[in-house]
């Protein structure tokens, strides 16, 4: 407990220090002004759903092999974290579209139609967990779902670039393009700090969203439990699918 | 019977039994492709009367008049399992689940192919469309499309059956999914219409084909763990 309190103390100091910096300190970029300081949070948020989304696929494999419920919660978590990291990076994308690009929707911008899609697929993930009840079917299925997602990320990926770029170069540099090696080591330090910062962040919310999800799996146990006990003194079977116990 | 042929010859006796489902309750799947049919119908109230418009958007249309209509297939392909608990019955039976799978997403492919069977000929009479000059190409492309979207129809399909509101969680868990193809194959068909003067269908239908084996291999590996419990 200490220990997550203190990596939620580092976490909150590297974030609010790297956004200074972000912020104030590092000069305004030439072409873009200020907008082109959204980069600083929308880099990591992308960068942290595409980790999320990864760890979510990696722990419903894990969760196939060994049927250990704790791994599904750290898929759980993984992927309400991510869906929440690939929003707020769609949502800083578009508050820097419209005053660099003009529009808030680049459709020619393969990054954003395909992080929409990923969005898409998570929220669907997610709201396919809300509606299944029992544990270990829930923790299978979604498992699959979560890999099956995570395969169809890359083909998603090249159809939206071809789509873009099959007969036409690219018009519109993106927002990673300012990392090129040219640009000042002022702004890569101010990048890379609030990559990190961010990163620890992400790890602090995933220990607390995983004990949440332990806890929630608890609460479920017990009013299965309770269910079971009720029918048992009302004198009726409980219902087979009630008996089992979910395994760990 | 060596494992392999036997594990065909299940899947071919699981696709044989839901195509005669479908055909003795015609109804079900008449309806679905005079469904599909309105969609196009309506596509055209919504774009039209401009015929060179329609025409300009037909291959776009046309898919997604078949994304509509196959969700509907692929579920009701599901559907009839449940109704009478006939998916647990067969998922007792000593048989490989990706047989099961296989046989499912065969007869999936066959009712996609009649659905876009039926509704390339409605295009090209309602959107003014030559089909006939691009004839051998539109059906490889509608194969390959057939194909991933049972694959992948199949799979979800049987993710949802058995869950609360599987109409609605049908289409948005694999409508994401499906993106790809739904983009491969209308460039593809637009490409094959006008005479592919980019020289870029053949890169389409290489991403088809890729699509349908990667969601081929991960529907057949993916859908055994649905079956259990």
């Amino acid at each position: 407990m200490m220990k997550t309190r203190i990596l939620g103390v580092v976490a909150l100091v590297a974030v609010a220090a790297a956004s200074v910096n972000g912020l104030f300190l590092v000069p305004a970029d030439l072409n873009q002004g200020d907008a082109q300081r959204i980069m600083y949070v929308h880099v990591p948020s992308a960068w942290l759903g595409y980790l999320s989304f990864g760890v979510t696929a990696m722990a419903g494999v894990a969760y196939l092999w060994k049927r250990d419920l704790r791994l599904d919660a750290v898929a759980h978590s993984a992927a309400e974290i991510g869906v929440m990291f690939t929003a707020f990076a769609i949502w800083g994308g578009m508050m820097w579209g419209q005053p660099v690009w003009g529009v808030f929707w680049q459709w020619e911008d393969p990054r954003l139609t395909t992080t929409a899609l990923l969005l898409a697929l998570y929220v669907g993930y997610l709201l396919f967990r809300r509606l299944t009840d029992d544990p270990r079917r829930r923790a299978s299925r979604a498992a699959v779902v979560g890999v099956v997602a995570a395969v169809d990320i890359p083909i998603v990926h090249f159809s939206v670039e071809w789509w873009r770029g099959l007969h036409q170069g690219p018009t519109i540099g993106s927002p990673e393009r300012v990392l090129d090696p040219a640009a000042p080591s002022q702004f890569v330090i101010a990048l890379v700090s609030m990559v990190v910062a961010f990163t620890i962040a992400w790890a602090w919310l995933m220990i607390r969203r995983y004990q949440l999800a332990r806890t929630e799996a608890e609460i479920e146990e017990l009013a299965r439990r309770g269910r079971v006990a009720e029918a048992r003194r009302a004198g009726m079977a409980p219902p087979r699918a009630e008996l089992e116990e979910p395994a760990r | 019977l060596t494992p392999v042929r036997s594990d065909l010859a299940m899947a071919w006796a699981i696709a044989r039994k839901d195509a005669l489902a479908e055909l003795r309750g015609r109804q079900a799947a008449v309806s679905t492709l005079f469904f599909a049919g309105l969609v196009l119908l309506l596509f055209g109230f919504a774009l039209g009367p401009d015929s060179r418009r329609l025409a300009e958007a037909a291959p776009g249309l046309l898919w997604l008049a078949i994304v509509f209509g196959g969700l509907l297939t692929v579920a009701r392909l599901h559907q009839v399992e449940t109704d009478d608990g006939a998916l647990d019955e067969l998922a007792r039976y000593p048989l490989e689940r990706r047989a099961i799978y296989a046989g499912k997403a065969m007869a999936g492919l066959l009712a996609m192919l009649v659905l876009g069977g039926v509704l390339l000929p409605v295009v090209a009479i309602l959107y003014g469309i030559d089909l006939l000059a691009a004839a051998p190409l539109l059906v490889l492309i509608l194969l390959l499309g057939a194909i991933g979207f049972a694959a992948v129809g199949t799979f979800y399909a049987g993710v949802t059956v058995r869950m609360r509101a599987r109409e609605v969680m049908l289409p948005l868990l694999m409508l994401p999914v499906i993106a790809p193809l739904l983009l491969a194959a209308v460039k593809a068909t637009a490409a094959a219409l006008g005479g592919d003067p980019f020289g870029e269908l053949a890169a389409w239908l290489q991403l088809l084909a890729a699509f349908d084996l990667v969601m081929l291999l991960a529907g057949a590996a993916g859908y055994g763990y649905l079956l259990e419990e």
